[in-house]
């Protein structure tokens, strides 16, 4: 039987979408158990949300005022003490499970999985590696836990219609105090997140601005898409860090994605791979897009965009 | 503070398209082009611009694999490292292994910093940063974009899904970096040739004594599903037809 603790992701309010799809990665290892912990400084939302979540049979709450912000060096040593007669330890491969997984895996003594997309076996996984250009299927030992960090584009989130118990947990340890939050600068928008959208629309360098990028953000409202953008776009500074979609920013599965103005580099055709329908928009017939798009329209993104947002 | 060590890992280059072999057993690496994982290029140049203003005294990159990434320590070197350290061993290590590979180092070399790539581009793992950091027992402040130093301190803005994140860390410490922290330099051709005469020292991984970890194991590579060619379309009403057919409009 395998035990399995999952580290709840959220802003503080609300439960991550992510949550869900690791919870449904944990769902296909055989007689999984599944426990999700909270830890904030004000957990009553966040587990609120997470006992909805189907197969998990009990949500353990960590609240503390050192948990206000996801910090690595806080939370894994509490997760690390909680772990203890756990099977697996799961996050989801975001920027904070990615951050926080392999610190608690170091401090439980074992190695860490990165970026599941398919259960084999209770330890026995595939993940991509060289930028999704291989899968390798890989075991973990059995005398130890499994820790390990879900790659969320390769699941699709459990329901919720569950109602999980929820328990504090009592830990004792010391916490650091060498490492201290000072802010967050977020780019908040109305916009559907770009990690869960089922659309998905992106620029790439040949937008040539960032003004020039209204014309994505139109054609994204008009579909009720999030908006992305390959690195060149973020590198020439047209759009902020975190709209980036590839091998290094965001990895997507969204129902559609539409890529404008992207030559298709093999780091970022990485990100949308699990895309359902993926458009390319280039004037260039040779673009490394046209490769993996499902319909591909060679012409001028300037007179394309506004016309199509028009036919919208 | 005295010294920064940089990791520098010898990786598969970033423009090769990585290909399995036939037989599943691993991915084809002969005769492929080698070279410094991008991230930890990153790394490196951001050591040296510290060193360059003033607040640190000596960097060293360290390596860990077989003799060939001598090559990728040269051109750390010939970047402007001031001396290497090769951890030689035949078995690619694992990232806990290589995080007690730095944390001996760290006790030997006692730095204010150790800077690694946010992620190595062939195993695509961002673990080794965060491992050392916990076996340390010093902070980690990975996937930086911004590293600012004062004193004692760093305060490091690192690239988050939500936006920008700033903390600020205690020293020693650990940094991963990202792709926007800075460009590195070109190496020069006089600098290849003072590289040569930098000290490199080569330490056989079961010298450091170091506890092997029970690792995971790789059982077979297989290529992704590839994507069906898809369709092109003419304009924006052929465009909105194929949208429609599939129901996405």
């Amino acid at each position: 039987m395998a035990k399995i603790l999952i580290i709840a992701e959220h802003d503080g309010g609300v439960l991550s979408p992510n949550t869900a799809k690791t919870v449904a990665c944990a769902a296909d290892i055989d007689g999984a158990e599944i426990d999700v912990v909270v830890l904030s400084d004000s957990v009553a939302a966040v587990a609120a949300d997470a006992s909805k979540l189907d197969s998990v049979s009990r949500v353990l709450t960590l609240e503390n005022d050192a948990n206000k912000h996801a910090l690595a060096a806080i939370l894994a040593p509490q997760i690390a003490s909680l772990a203890d007669g756990y099977s697996h330890v799961l996050g989801s491969s975001t920027t904070s499970g990615k951050d926080l997984m392999p610190r608690v895996a170091a401090l439980l003594g074992v190695c860490q999985i990165s970026d599941i997309m398919s259960v084999e076996g209770s330890h026995a996984f595939k993940r991509p590696i060289y930028a999704g250009n291989a899968i390798v299927s890989v075991e973990a030992p059995e005398d130890q836990p499994v820790v390990a960090t879900v790659r969320i584009a390769s699941y699709r989130a459990v329901g919720s219609e569950n109602a999980a118990p929820i328990e504090a947990a009592e830990i004792a340890v010391e916490l650091p105090t060498h490492t201290r939050f000072v802010e967050l600068r977020s780019g908040a928008s109305d916009r559907p997140d770009l990690q869960t959208a089922a659309k998905v629309v992106s620029g790439g360098r040949a937008l040539g601005s960032s003004e020039n990028f209204d014309l994505i953000y139109n054609l994204a409202d008009k579909l009720g898409a999030a908006v992305g953008a390959s690195r060149a776009a973020v590198d020439a500074g047209y759009v902020s860090n975190d709209m980036q979609v590839g091998q290094t920013g965001k990895i997507i599965a969204p129902d559609l994605y539409v890529a404008v103005g992207i030559s298709g580099a093999i780091q970022h055709i990485t990100g949308i791979k699990d895309a359902g329908t993926i458009v390319a928009i280039n004037k260039d017939q040779d673009a490394a897009i046209f490769e993996v798009a499902d319909i591909g329209l060679v012409g001028d993104l300037f007179k394309i965009l506004p016309e199509l947002s028009d036919a919208l | 503070m005295e010294k920064i060590l940089v990791g520098l890992k010898r990786v598969v280059d970033y423009n090769v398209r990585v290909r399995v072999k036939a037989d599943g057993s691993g991915v084809e690496t002969d005769g492929v082009k080698m070279s410094i994982n991008p991230f930890d290029e990153i790394a490196l140049e951001e050591a040296l611009r510290i060193r360059e203003k003033g607040d640190a005294s000596e960097v060293i990159v360290v390596s860990i694999g077989t003799s060939d990434a001598q090559q990728q320590l040269r051109t750390g070197l010939a970047m402007g490292a001031d001396r290497a350290i090769l951890i030689t061993t035949e078995d690619a290590p694992d990232a806990l292994t290589c995080a007690r590979v730095f944390l001996e180092l760290t006790k030997r070399e006692n730095p204010g910093l150790v800077m690694l790539g946010k992620q190595a581009i062939d195993n695509d793992n961002s673990q080794t940063a965060q491992m050392l950091a916990a076996l340390w027992d010093r902070p980690q402040a990975t996937f930086a974009s911004e590293v600012l130093l004062d004193g004692d301190t760093a305060r490091v803005t690192r690239e988050v899904d939500a936006g920008l994140e700033v903390i600020e860390v205690d020293l020693p410490a650990v940094i991963s970096v990202d792709l926007r922290l800075n460009e590195p330099r070109y190496v020069k051709l006089p600098d290849i040739m003072k590289a040569k005469k930098k000290p490199l020292d080569e330490i056989p991984l079961a010298d450091l004594g170091i506890e092997a970890s029970h690792t995971v194991r790789q059982i077979s590579f297989e290529a992704p599903a590839e994507r069906q060619k898809g369709i092109m379309v003419d304009d924006v009403a052929g465009l909105m037809t194929a949208l429609r057919d599939r129901g996405l409009v």
